[in-house]
């Protein structure tokens, strides 16, 4: 029942990119399977015409929602280090972000 | 034999904003507080937390778009730009790509005697990532997101530039009506005004633009005329090679004076923008744009002319006196309280500027008020005080903020000029000095102000000079 | 008849008739949990010592006459994806095992100032991402009715706790039927309100522009007092809406003379099962007695709502489950080279198969070259949802189908193949697309012996006549249908 999406190596990988994923050979099958019958049910979209209309983000047209310019926060420094897997000086220690 | 290219420059400039609070929660935007200590779980990303956003910034937003030309979007949208980085606590930046709050302005620019306008292309608002401090010992970085979620805009330009020059005409342009207009305090070297500068070159006579490059971590004028420079240099290099250049972005290392490109494998450069569906969008009526209007003050090339032709001051003191706005409004605060337009001028170029500089300030705080301020000159002015007298009591104005009368009387510093009392100094001076009367006597009229310094040596600089001067020729003449 | 069995509202009435103690309804809900989850398996945590203290608290509060709700003493159960304060939150995955929120869920702060008790967090699909609370990274959750059979999900811990009676009523959250579909399998009542109804501050995003908060209970009265317990107008959630009125329980009357009632023709049609269809027109038949007017009509696109609702909730899931990236909380690998290893492992070991397949997903329809043909094709179709149920509601006051279209499958029979696991969600996705309300009550039971829900949708903001709908089915059935779990 041939897929009509073939996923290509280079799209998974460009997606384990994107997405911050790890995708070994095995994972990497299954992924472009599953991704392409997505995809190719996804087309049932297509079968719809869709010209000039709006694509709408939010259901209910609600805008200007604001706030004003006041300190409402104290030193919140406490609870922002609370579930930190690694810390450090009161920061979070992550690997060296400039290439060496 | 060899081409001749020019360069074609354009610029992404990102403005913090100078609200008191982020752009997306009520944590503090200013400097210098512990590490994370200004942070709440919506700028940290925490789990959960959603984005409310400051009325504050799309209103200095809205007044940097008019006052540079810009329509104002009237339903303007964020979006998520979609990237990791540890700067980033949610992993997306909140944006504006497809809806910005400004687009399609200018402003001019004077280079030389040249004016010249500058497109600009959009601005958007955004937030700012946090910091990474970098510790080179254990090889790892440490984050601090006080600093995430500041508001910034974006002004991006068109590539209408030409020259380092030109750049920083713009740069200059930007920084005054923006100081201007109270929303941000736009120092380069303190990173509130930060310049990415997308460069190429073509040969000239060519309508098509060649391939740019951006070049990030400009964070001064040097290091931008540099940087466009040595860009410039390295491009028609390439080009004259055959090779061809690269889109990519470069670093700029100001000590090396040369760029790396920052290109890596794991960067793919696709945002992925799509609307955020946690704030709604932001719809401007002609109202409020009328509002923000009739808000805006008197910017600088609207004050340039008007010093010139109301106070008939030269352009070029025009300029220093409008350098920013806290110096244009003691200069014009202070000029209508005490009516010596000229003097005040001369206080605020001269001794002004010369304790600024010696107390490395930039002009944007003024430590004194523009009352003092007058009250002193109208003392000059009245000759309750002499000029020398003056300039001593500024120096303390500046300093501590007094009321110079109460100054003058408390030190006694007050101009004398009762005749008994500079006769009495006169006498023993000429008898002190009888070779400077008879120099003078045989016709050497410099002697006389050797005699007149002595006198207000003698004065402690009190004496009024005039009386001085008219005590001397009565008695010797 | 066990105090476990009864009502949240009449357990909440005799705390105040003082008939039973808040620690009593604590300790008798605690121990309840204690026998029955090790079958069930509904919860991640159970909040012992935290429920005990509070339950002091609220008796002295109930006693100073400071608490007057109807919940005030009631313990609840919460969803591991809404922040408790102080109490771990998971989402049901590795890459939070150890996350404790420092602050709560708006929705749940509403409950404590109500004086309703948090006595843990259940189970579900990770990051409410799946129909069977399989994907859950830490336990299955069995079925009371049968426990070779899947709760449904996402919600399904939550659901299950309070079909087997451990728990008076919780709180689900419902994307795309997370809360409809679990209470249809499992015989329990549940409510996915209008979008914006129930502050999401504290819910941890799957697809923000769907995602709500909402209650599961035994029946229509419990879900009413509930939802109107946790609605509120929240300056923290952007997308709350301010609404006139929150007085869900006023709609708590028999009476549905003259409201007319659809029936969308393709929700019938094929894929669903006879015994699920039968039991979905004896419940029309039901209110067509109690006087409705019930009519079948074509409700338009109805084949198009999971492609649109698997495009956009992806998307945005992509982006929300971003931030779990093993430097601010939650799970980080043990070993990395740099950055983007720390990166990458983390975030491969830390989330479970069918989270990475809808992130992946959700990273391809909006990469550069995709955007167009499938992000905002979706969101256009969704307009046209939007309209067709706009058109509908021209017509009708309410509109009744089914929730899903079987009963509640077996263990293990459903991951296998994502897409038809998919297909499951025809009947429930669109609500969430067209953001209306939408609630599922028990009407029957299929041949299996498994409970078979009733789903009744509204218009935007009518969650009242939805109520009044279900109160009167309930009511004329002399809520045969509410019954507890065979465990």
């Amino acid at each position: 029942m041939g897929q009509k999406h073939e996923i290509s190596d280079e799209t998974i990988e460009y997606v384990g990119i994107l997405a911050q994923l790890e995708i070994d050979d095995t994972q990497k099958e299954k992924a472009k399977k599953d991704i392409g019958e997505m995809l190719d049910y996804i087309d049932k979209l297509n079968e719809l015409d869709t010209e000039g209309l709006e694509p709408m983000t939010h259901i209910f047209p609600i805008q200007n929602v604001f706030r004003e310019d006041e300190v409402t926060n104290d030193d919140g420094k406490e609870d922002t280090l609370a579930n930190a897997p690694v810390k450090k000086d009161g920061g979070f220690k992550v690997p060296k972000t400039i290439e060496g | 034999m060899s081409r001749e290219y020019e360069t074609v420059i354009g610029l992404e400039v990102h403005v913090e904003l100078a609200t008191k609070t982020k752009i997306f929660c009520g944590c503090k935007t200013e400097f210098g507080g512990a590490i994370n200590s200004h942070t709440c779980p919506i700028c940290t990303g925490m789990p959960g937390a959603l984005p409310i956003l400051n009325k504050k910034v799309v209103e200095f937003a809205m007044a940097v778009g008019l006052a540079t030309n810009c329509d104002i979007t009237r339903l303007c949208k964020f979006d998520r730009k979609n990237y990791f980085y540890p700067d980033n606590p949610q992993d997306y930046q909140i944006s504006q790509l497809y809806l910005p709050i400004c687009r399609n302005g200018k402003v001019e620019i004077e280079v030389g005697d040249v004016k010249k306008e500058i497109g600009i292309h959009e601005i958007h608002m955004e937030e700012d990532a946090g910091k990474l401090v970098h510790d080179e010992w254990e090889d790892i970085s440490i984050v601090d997101y006080n600093r995430s979620g500041v508001p910034l805009i974006e002004i991006v330009s068109e590539p209408d530039m030409r020259s380092a020059d030109e750049v920083i005409a713009y740069l200059e342009k930007l920084r005054h009506t923006i100081q201007y207009l109270g929303a941000s305090d736009c120092k380069l070297n303190e990173g509130s005004m930060r310049a990415d500068v997308n460069i190429s070159v073509r040969e000239v006579g060519k309508k098509e633009f060649g391939t740019r490059t951006e070049m990030k971590n400009l964070n001064s004028f040097k290091a931008i005329t540099h940087a466009i420079e040595g860009e410039r240099a390295r491009q028609i290099e390439l080009l004259e090679m055959g090779k061809d250049v690269i889109q990519e972005t470069r670093r700029w290392d100001d000590n090396k004076e040369s760029s790396s490109s920052m290109r890596s494998k794991e960067d793919a450069k696709d945002y992925r923008y799509f609307p955020d569906p946690d704030l709604p969008p932001v719809s401007i009526s002609e109202e409020w744009i009328k509002k923000i209007k009739d808000s805006q003050p008197e910017l600088r090339e609207e004050k340039l002319v008007r010093y010139e032709t109301e106070y008939e001051i030269p352009k070029y003191d025009a300029e220093i006196l409008t350098e920013t706005r806290q110096v244009a409004e003691l200069f014009e605060e202070t000029s209508k309280l005490c009516d010596n337009t000229k003097m005040v001028s001369n206080f605020i170029l001269g001794e002004m500027f010369r304790l600024l500089k010696e107390k490395d300030m930039d002009g944007t705080k003024i430590p004194f008020s523009p009352e003092h301020f007058a009250k002193l000159v109208k003392m000059v002015d009245k000759g309750v005080i002499n000029i020398v007298v003056a300039k001593e009591v500024f120096e303390v104005l500046f300093k501590e903020d007094i009321d110079p009368e109460e100054y003058v009387k408390a030190h006694d510093l007050g101009v004398i000029s009762d005749e008994n009392e500079l006769s009495e100094v006169i006498d023993r001076i000429l008898a002190e000095n009888p070779q400077s009367v008879e120099d003078y006597k045989g016709g050497k009229g410099k002697a006389l102000g050797f005699l007149v310094g002595q006198t207000m040596k003698a004065m402690k600089g009190k004496a009024a000079p005039q009386k001085v001067n008219e005590l001397l020729h009565s008695k010797l003449d | 008849m066990s105090l476990m069995d009864k009502t949240a509202y009449s357990v909440g009435q005799m705390i105040k008739e003082k008939q039973v103690s808040v620690t009593e309804v604590v300790e008798e809900t605690l121990k309840t949990i204690e026998e029955k989850d090790k079958q069930v398996g509904g919860f991640l945590t159970v909040a012992k010592e935290e429920a005990v203290e509070e339950a002091k608290k609220i008796q002295a509060l109930l006693e100073d006459g400071k608490l007057q709700g109807p919940l005030a003493g009631v313990p609840i159960a919460i969803k591991d994806n809404i922040n408790t304060k102080g109490i771990k939150t998971t989402c049901a995955s590795k890459i939070l095992y150890n996350f404790v929120p420092t602050f709560d869920a708006t929705a749940v702060q509403n409950l404590k100032t109500a004086g309703g008790i948090v006595v843990g967090k259940t189970n579900m699909d990770e990051f409410a991402m799946g129909s069977t609370t399989e994907t859950s990274a830490y336990k299955i959750t069995r079925n009371p009715w049968n426990l070779d059979h899947v709760p449904g999900g996402s919600s399904g811990g939550s659901c299950a706790a309070v079909a087997a009676r451990e728990v008076l009523c919780a709180l689900g959250s419902d994307t795309g039927g997370s809360i409809r579909q679990p209470s249809s399998y499992c015989g329990v009542t549940g409510i996915k309100p209008t979008y914006g109804t129930v502050s999401r501050y504290g819910l941890i995003a799957y697809g923000a522009s769907l995602d709500q908060i909402g209650p599961v209970a035994k029946d229509v009265r419990d879900c009413a007092a509930l939802l109107e317990t946790i609605a509120s107008y929240d300056k923290f959630d952007s997308t709350s809406m301010a609404r006139k009125q929150y007085d869900f329980t006023s709609a708590l009357t028999r009476d549905v003379k003259g409201l007319k009632v659809g029936i969308p023709r393709d929700y019938l049609k094929e894929g669903i099962d006879e015994d699920v269809k039968g039991a979905i027109l004896a419940a029309a038949k039901v209110l067509e007695k109690e006087g409705a007017i019930i009519e079948e009509f074509d409700l338009d696109l109805v084949d198009y709502a999971i492609p649109a609702y698997y495009v956009v909730a992806s998307a945005e899931a992509s982006s929300n489950l971003a931030r779990f990236d093993g430097v601010k909380y939650g799970y980080r690998t043990k070993e990395y080279e740099n950055l983007h290893e720390m990166y990458k492992k983390t975030r491969s070991e830390g989330f479970g198969e069918e989270v990475k397949r809808r992130i992946m997903l959700g990273s391809f329809v909006l990469s550069s070259g995709y955007y167009d043909a499938y992000y905002l094709k979706a969101l256009k179709v969704k307009r046209l949802i939007k309209e067709a149920f706009d058109k509908a509601f021209e017509k009708y006051d309410v509109l009744l189908g089914p929730v899903a279209p079987t009963t509640a499958p077996e263990i293990g029979k459903s991951l296998t193949d994502p897409l038809k696991m998919y297909l499951g969600d025809i009947y429930t996705v669109s609500i969430n697309l067209a953001g209306l309300p939408a609630m599922s009550l028990p009407c029957g039971f299929g041949k299996n012996g498994l409970p078979i829900g009733l789903q009744i949708i509204g218009n935007c903001f009518k969650e009242k006549d939805v109520i009044r709908a279900g109160y009167t089915f309930e009511q004329a059935t002399e809520e045969k249908y509410i019954q507890k779990g065979r465990v």
